[in-house]
């Protein structure tokens, strides 16, 4: 490679970051948008005491008793309203008084109903006069690094960095292939893969911004701790930022419109932000699924990130991660430079 | 097709005057592409003289943009041999590529990078070629220098295309439309950079529909029409063919037609068509014909209701050649 060919990428990366940082509205969306979404997780997962649970019975007997225990807001209401506000969401509970007893509706599905069935039955029970047998009591922690919020912070990381890097190059293809730049591009002495990883090194060199903006909000307005090396978590960015925008390349590869490549887009980002644990663990789902959930470029962005942040695991441990995340760099960017629609 | 082959070899032999290998900028023989069933160029042979600035016309839809796309290398031909320089696409695509400059017809460049960024740009991909300073001296855009593309009116955009097209000082220079939609003052200032490109021997190929662009700016000119070439030669010599050096239309009343034999015997007329009521007669010399049309006029009663002259331009080829008007669609 002589002095030429390298000022060559050298150009064409500074293109890119130039075309990058004056668009006003890619700033916006790549750069701010992340910290409004990061302020708005801050403000539903702030420390709050433990919700409070709307609940109602069919008698004013009963509502007393629930009302007199901590986490219930009780109301009494007959059976017909109380069923109907327990369909529209406004109770997650509703005590009914029968001659033989108490009967609890409720949907077993939602995890704050079954809470709240545990704990109101546990209420009418003392308030009849169940006496339990062993003592306790409660000792609260509410340790940084084991909230929701620890485990939502890397997801939301990996998510942003996915949407903005495919969604940047997308756009930015699709318009230089319209406006006929490409064709123009490919007329000159440019070497066609120079173009291409232009694309990469440039998003490594602009999400760095967008990296540290977020995980500075995340350590200091929502307490996020950083429990591994930041050096090997720039690292796992970078690799993660590459290896999206490889992703990035072959969907832009041979579309003509901003609304085909928005379709490729929504088919590429939409499963990963549901398998990959972007706001729930992916071992959720079934085991005959985990070997798929697990070869996507976002589960081992978003893994690594959550090994490194909350675990403080070192990068030798993270090779799996990394081989998943490498690998979706090179395989989409060498059938790129080969399938490449230059007009 | 070996023998063939030897014979394109010696059509590019050495000039004995020059002693340049080759002697042309550009040879095509057999050309031949066509998009789904529209053929676009239909066996087209060419030879372009180094140090030559030749212009491709034709109306839209000729094949003049596929012919020079083709040359260009960014158009696969379906059959038929290019060389640029001595070279072909299929072995010395790299070569080619230093020693070309192109315009395109439609490239808009990023609107948010400034013309320096643009041209710095395109000079990067060039082993070697002319320096920044130069290349925004050529094309006049020194004040622009420092402004964003997407503030420059259309005739600047075009010079920053011109001036992306010279940063590597390539031997030969492809143009397409280089004025199309560009106002008549932008149009001439591109026409001035041109003849200075011209004037320093540079080897220019450019397309155009503007009939008085090719006969200002070309030493020769193709007329293209349907993807073949009908008419090659100096535009003075073109013109010359039409067999008149003045164009005379009119228009009489259609109540009383005017018949061709009434002006047969009329010295000094070239030739003559007619459409419905309207008249084109080519002659050699105003001042002696036009007087005797008038009289056959006169003398039949007939009603004339519109009359103009001109001098023959290369339009005019073109309507002799196909009875068309170059921008008929």
């Amino acid at each position: 490679m002589n002095k030429f060919s390298l000022s060559s990428l050298h150009q064409l990366t500074a293109m890119r970051i130039r075309l990058f940082v004056r668009n006003r509205e890619a700033v916006f969306w790549i750069m701010i948008f992340p910290i409004l979404l990061a302020f708005g997780l801050g403000m539903a997962f702030r420390n709050l005491p433990a919700d409070t649970f709307r609940v109602a019975a069919t008698t004013p007997h009963l509502t007393q008793a629930l009302d007199s225990q901590k986490p219930f807001f009780a109301t009494t209401l007959d059976e017909i309203t109380g069923i109907r506000a327990l369909e529209t969401g406004k109770i997650l509970l509703l005590a009914v008084q029968k001659p033989e007893g108490v009967v609890y509706r409720y949907d077993n599905t939602n995890p704050d109903a079954r809470t709240a069935r545990l704990l109101v039955d546990r209420a009418v029970q003392a308030a009849a006069g169940r006496r339990d047998p062993v003592p306790s009591s409660d000792q609260l922690i509410h340790e940084s690094g084991s909230r929701y919020i620890d485990f939502v912070v890397p997801g939301v990381l990996g998510m942003n960095l996915l949407g903005s890097a495919i969604w940047w190059l997308c756009s930015a293809i699709v318009e230089a292939r319209q406006k006929q730049l490409l064709k123009r591009l490919v007329g000159s002495p440019m070497p066609r893969w120079q173009y291409l990883a232009a694309f990469p090194i440039s998003s490594v060199l602009l999400f760095v911004v967008e990296i540290a903006v977020f995980l500075g909000f995340a350590r200091l307005f929502l307490g996020v701790p950083f429990r591994g090396s930041l050096w090997q978590l720039a690292l796992l960015c970078f690799a993660s930022a590459v290896s999206f925008s490889g992703i990035g390349l072959l969907i832009s590869s041979r579309v003509r419109t901003m609304e085909a490549a928005t379709g490729w887009l929504n088919l590429t980002t939409l499963p990963m932000w549901i398998f990959s644990g972007v706001f729930f663990s992916s071992n959720r789902f079934p085991s005959v699924i985990q070997p798929f959930v697990h070869v996507l470029p976002l589960t081992a962005a978003i893994d690594s990130f959550r090994a490194n942040m909350l675990q403080g695991i070192g990068i030798s441990h993270l090779a799996g991660s990394l081989t998943v995340l490498f690998a979706w760099f090179i395989i989409p960017f060498l059938i790129s430079v080969r399938i490449f629609r230059w007009r | 097709m070996a023998y063939q082959s030897t014979l394109a070899v010696a059509d590019l032999d050495v000039d004995v005057f020059t002693n340049q290998w080759p002697r042309f900028a550009l040879s095509i023989q057999g050309l031949r592409k066509a998009f789904d069933d529209v053929v676009a160029v239909d066996n087209l042979d060419l030879k372009v003289r180094r140090g030559e600035c030749f212009g491709l016309l034709g109306p839209n839809g000729a094949g003049k943009t596929t012919t020079i796309e083709i040359c260009e290398g960014l158009t696969r031909a379906d059959g038929g041999m290019v060389e640029i320089l001595g070279l072909n696409w299929g072995e010395n695509a790299a070569e080619l590529r230093q020693s070309i400059g192109i315009q395109l017809q439609a490239t808009q460049f990023p609107e948010k990078l400034t013309v320096e960024e643009t041209i710095a740009l395109f000079r990067s991909f060039f082993h070697q070629g002319v320096s920044m300073d130069d290349a925004i001296a050529t094309v006049q855009l020194e004040e622009k220098r420092r402004s964003r593309v997407g503030g420059l009116s259309g005739g600047q955009k075009q010079r920053l295309a011109m001036a992306c097209a010279l940063v590597g000082d390539p031997q030969l220079l492809f143009l397409d439309e280089p004025t199309t939609g560009l106002d008549p003052q932008a149009r001439r200032h591109l026409w001035d950079l041109l003849e200075k490109l011209r004037s320093v021997g540079r080897t220019i190929i450019l397309t155009t529909h503007y009939m008085d662009e090719a006969e200002r700016l070309c030493d020769r000119v193709a007329i293209m029409d349907h993807g073949r070439i009908i008419a090659l030669g100096t535009p003075s010599d073109l013109i010359a063919s039409v067999g008149g050096e003045h164009i005379v239309e009119l228009v009489v009343s259609p109540d009383s037609p005017l018949h061709p034999d009434t002006l047969a015997g009329i010295p000094g007329i070239k030739c003559h068509r007619v459409s419905v009521n309207f008249h084109r007669i080519s002659v050699s010399e105003l001042h002696t014909t036009v007087p005797r049309i008038f009289q056959a006029i006169a003398d039949q009663h007939l009603q004339l209701t519109e009359f103009r002259t001109h001098s023959a331009t290369l339009e005019d080829v073109f309507v002799s050649l196909t009875g068309r008007n170059l921008r008929d669609e």
